[in-house]
């Protein structure tokens, strides 16, 4: 144990160097509930180590003594054993000193935790899907209520309220550098504040297991300035862009035909399914089928062609389309910004 | 016990001298041992108390030694099953984006490594220890109800193998270990796959409360004379504690899982929030016996602890009312955690707060267990052989998953952790480190005594540092690919998050900590057939146990020892006292009073009898059947209650006509 213990310390500090620099990590926070969060997990570490290495001492000495020479195991020195009780006796009260510390410590900071979302002035509704994540902004004004799937815009700096809840099995929503993780649970609805310090784009995933395609739920949250974000917030309103294209043109007359509307909306044409992901404005995401892979046409078209392959259980059912109509379908969602 | 329990005299002619000693029964009481010498003693006992010859004679034993070794062997193998699945699933993780296996044999692999460790092993290896070495620590001659200890042992069986065929048949549950609702309910999981799950789960914890309940009686009402609670071995009192956990325990999950299946075989809609019903519901059930679980494979860890590290330390546990005290606490708070595991789930947080109150307490009783046995070690240097050294792991490893446990507890880091490798990390520190190197330093340590032979030490010090070196590998990085956002369950990962090399380091460990496994299993069989002979007490340890020759003759001991101290065998160097006055034409033993080990009546003992294999059939049967159709109970009700009047017939004896 000796010869090893130095190995492994000397090996987890290179992974831990290594990987901080995540974007979805937990050591690498982005925002002030993360930040409080690292801050915990680091302090408890650095006591547990302490104590885990005075625990080692305490075994490694009896290893050092010399042998003992006694042969009757039932002749016990009386004052040792006090003595051992005594040290021993400090170390319960220790024990317990610790972790009323740590209880309070948790306790308090779960109460800045509280404190993080109580002025947001924008709510947002995430409703857990197997498996993507469907987004409604809400808006005192029903026009302006705005509903988006898997890619969250929000303002940096302003702390935003994400009231969740599921529809089919329990899901977690948890994006490591800005929160902790809280779930999604049908009949039930949970809140959690959030809050960004500076644009950038943090990754999640969904972190309660939820069947086929668990591994392959991914979300990602967008911190911009407020004004982009408005900006963003209305381009999203406005109704599909009309096809370009001869090609796109035969491409959305293709997608009204074919079962697509059955679960996908395109705004301002007839589709309106509900079940699956709005693509309105699908061209605008920086990635498909919920994080697994980036936006291209190359990427569309796979996905469209073969979504049994890219995510074995997805409810998203194989087209039966040719290659010419696959490469029109494609063209029409790529003009769909 | 009851009655139809009674021993049968049928292939037994006893002269029937009339005693005047006899309290029970003195106008048909036989021969005792009170005069006999040692050679006509043996072979008094070794004839009433043997297990009969053939393939029916060894499917009806109810020696629990021969039906713990069972136990202990199909453990091992289904250890060795789940060692492969997870196998498996550490090659399908060691790159990014694999494709060795998809999502739908990924979810049966982990589901499958999780139901076969924790209820097929973890458990059953446990208890099965127990099985072996109470009745011989406490000083009797076979465990309370040996019959239902038979029943629960075929139950097991059926049980895993149940598990297993469906898994060979692509039908083994995919919802994991945990199988919550909704996503293991009727609309989510189509199939038989969940119900597989409930009712298997159901079923194995027959097994594990049958155990239970039997080592609850052998412990208070079967010591050996003089045993009073203070000189229960520590050992003992672990599966004591163990086992009443178990009676609280199991109850919770086997109402979870039949709540389970009726919502998914009889249309009710307990856990369907759109009926009314609430998904959370399952989680409380499911943790209020989870929880405690993780006690029920550790208590026992912690009494192999108990019981090696006085042998190796050359005296008796430092503070053993502390340790008693320590079980004790440990497992009434065990019940008062659960919330724990759902502090994601939006609880009211002044409610979680008080859950991160409880399990932080928790790591007091175990501090104290822990700097006990600092203090027993503490008197000069322990000899050092293989049984101890995997004890020192357990301090290395344990320490470490109890500590991340204490970060666990707090709720708001919780949420940062929970499920996510940091997790698996931990748990797998607390339940390999807590149970699994304590088990392997207890199969060093009583392989002797239970075949008559020791384990190489060569082999021993190998397999120490292999696994050590391998599990460390495997596990430790996990905590930290945990915090860099790695979730659990996922079948597969984005090259870009950057977790691959860290995973394929993980995979080489669990390889590593793997082969570690198939050095112990070759030490195992080679020691088993070539390893030196053992003698009585090859450790010179002081309990009951190796008081008797190794292995064990069926009747145990051959005088009813007397007890006077913690450490018998320490006592008493030259020879034990003993008691005498027992029948040795029928099976007989010393029943005792509960606090202070009077002898106080003598019992008989079950002979052996096939009809708790019949009966587990039927029940097997009828379980089985049940994941089709609700009509099975019905149907399957007929057979079971054939067994179980075949079972307790009664054999006429006198006590039967009171």
């Amino acid at each position: 144990m000796k010869r090893f213990a130095p190995i492994a310390f000397a090996t987890a500090i290179a992974l831990f160097l290594q990987g901080c620099a995540g974007w979805q990590s937990a050591l690498d926070p982005k925002g002030p509930a993360a930040s409080e969060l690292a801050w915990l997990i680091w302090f408890f570490t650095g006591l547990c180590a302490a104590v885990w290495v005075l625990v080692m001492i305490a075994l490694a000495l009896p290893l050092m003594m010399r042998p003992r020479e006694r042969a009757e195991p039932l002749v016990i020195d009386a004052d040792a054993d006090n003595r051992k009780l005594r040290v021993v006796m400090t170390a319960i009260g220790l024990t317990a000193v610790i972790l009323v510390g740590l209880t309070l410590l948790s306790f308090f900071a779960n109460r800045t935790l509280a404190a993080i979302g109580s002025d947001a002035a924008l709510t947002i509704r995430i409703t857990g899907h197997q498996w993507w994540w469907e987004v409604r902004y809400e808006d005192a004004t029903p026009s302006h209520i705005l509903t988006t799937a898997n890619e969250i815009h929000i303002p940096a700096g302003e702390p935003v309220r994400l009231l969740i809840t599921s529809t089919d099995v329990i899901h977690s929503f948890w994006v490591p550098s800005l929160s902790g993780k809280l779930d999604l649970i049908p009949g039930h609805m949970n809140v959690l504040d959030i809050k960004a310090d500076k644009p950038g784009v943090y990754r999640g995933q969904c972190a309660e297991f939820c069947g086929a395609q668990h591994a392959n739920m991914g979300t990602f949250i967008i911190a911009e300035p407020r004004e982009k974000f408005d900006a963003w917030w209305n381009d999203q309103l406005q109704p599909a862009a009309a096809p370009m294209s001869d090609e796109a043109k035969a491409g959305e007359d293709l997608f009204l035909k074919r079962p697509c509307v059955m679960c996908h909306k395109v705004g301002g044409t007839p589709a309106g399914g509900t079940v699956a992901p709005d693509l309105t404005h699908i061209a605008s995401r920086q990635t498909l089928a919920a994080g697994t892979l980036t936006m291209s046409r190359g990427n569309l078209a796979a996905w469209i062609a073969d979504p049994q392959g890219i995510k074995p259980g997805s409810h998203m059912p194989v087209a039966d389309l040719s290659g010419d109509e696959l490469n029109a379908i494609v063209a029409y969602l790529e003009g769909l910004k | 016990m009851s009655s139809a329990d009674i021993t049968s005299e049928r292939d037994l002619r006893p002269e029937r001298e009339a005693s005047a000693k006899g309290d029970i029964t003195p106008e048909r009481d036989g021969p005792r041992d009170t005069g006999l010498d040692d050679a006509s003693l043996h072979r008094w006992l070794a004839r009433t108390w043997r297990t009969p010859p053939g393939i029916i004679g060894a499917l009806s034993s109810v020696d629990h030694k021969v039906i713990a070794r069972r136990y202990l062997i199909t453990a091992f193998l289904f250890l060795c099953l789940g060692g492969l699945n997870a196998v498996v699933m550490r090659i399908q993780l060691s790159g990014p984006r694999r494709g060795l296996i998809g999502p739908d044999l990924y979810n049966q692999l982990f589901t499958m490594h999780g139901v076969t460790m924790m209820f097929l092993f973890a458990v059953p290896i446990v208890q099965a220890t127990g099985i072996y070495l109470v009745p011989l620590m406490v000083g009797t001659r076979n465990i309370a109800f040996p019959r239902l200890n038979a029943f629960s042992y075929w139950v097991y069986v059926s049980g895993g193998l149940f598990a297993w065929v469906s898994f060979a048949l692509s039908m083994a549950p995919d919802v994991g270990w945990f199988a919550y609702v909704p996503l293991s309910g009727p609309e989510y999981a189509p199939g038989k796959r969940a119900d597989v799950w409930a009712q298997m789960i159901t079923y194995t914890e027959v097994s594990s409360l049958a155990v239970a309940v039997a080592t609850i009686v052998t412990v208070f009402k079967h010591r050996a004379p003089g045993m009073s609670l203070d000189k229960i071995p520590l050992y003992v009192w672990a599966l004591l504690v163990t086992s009443f956990v178990v009676v609280f325990a199991m109850p919770a999950v086997m109402v979870t899982s039949t709540f389970l299946i009726l919502d998914r075989l009889v249309g009710t809609h307990i856990f369907n929030p759109a009926e009314g019903g609430d998904a959370l519901l399952f989680q409380h059930l499911f943790w209020f016996f989870g929880h405690p679980e993780v006690y029920i494979i550790f208590l026992p860890a912690t009494g192999m602890v108990s019981a090696i590290i006085p042998a190796f330390a050359r005296r008796p546990a430092f503070g053993h009312l502390g340790l008693v005290l320590s079980l004790i606490a440990v497992g009434f708070l065990s019940f008062g955690l659960w919330v724990h595991h759902m502090f994601a789930t939006g609880l009211p947080k002044l409610g979680a707060s008080f859950f991160t109150a409880s399990s932080m307490m928790i790591a007091i009783p175990n501090g104290v267990q822990i700097f006990c046995w600092l203090a027993t070690l503490w008197d000069g240097r322990p000899v050092i052989r293989t049984p101890l050294l995997f004890v020192l792991g357990f301090f290395f490893i344990f320490v470490i998953g109890g500590l991340t446990g204490v970060m666990l507890a707090s709720v708001p880091l919780d949420l940062q952790v929970h499920d996510t490798y940091f997790v698996v990390a931990h748990f797998h520190y607390v339940l390999i480190g807590g149970s699994v190197f304590p088990l392997l330093g207890a199969a060093y340590f009583w392989f002797p005594k239970i075949t008559g032979r020791m384990m190489s030490e060569r082999l021993g010090r190998w397999h120490f540092w292999l696994a050590m070196v391998g599990f460390n590998a495997a596990f430790f990085p996990m905590h930290i690919v945990g915090l860099w956002g790695m979730p659990r369950r996922v079948y597969t990962y984005p090259a870009e998050l950057g977790w691959g090399n860290i995973n394929f380091f993980i995979s080489a460990g669990a390889v590593l900590f793997f082969l570690s496994f198939v050095l112990f299993a070759f030490n195992l069989v080679h020691s088993a057939l070539r390893g030196a002979p053992a003698g009585n007490n090859p450790w010179d340890a002081g309990t009951l146990e190796w008081a008797t020759s190794s292995p064990p003759p069926s009747y145990n001991f051959a005088r009813i020892p007397i007890v006077t101290n913690v450490e018998p065998l320490w006592a008493q160097r030259e020879a034990l006292p003993v008691a005498t006055g027992l029948r040795v034409d029928v099976r007989e033993l010393v029943v005792s009073t509960v606090a202070e080990a009077h002898p106080d009546i003598r019992e008989k003992s079950a002979t052996p009898s096939i009809w708790p294999l019949l009966a587990a059939i039927a029940v097997g049967g009828t379980f089985l059947y049940s994941i089709f159709t609700p009509w099975a109970i019905v149907w399957g009700a007929a057979p079971i209650a054939i067994t179980l009047i075949g079972w307790f017939w009664p054999k006429g004896d006198p006590e039967d006509e009171e």
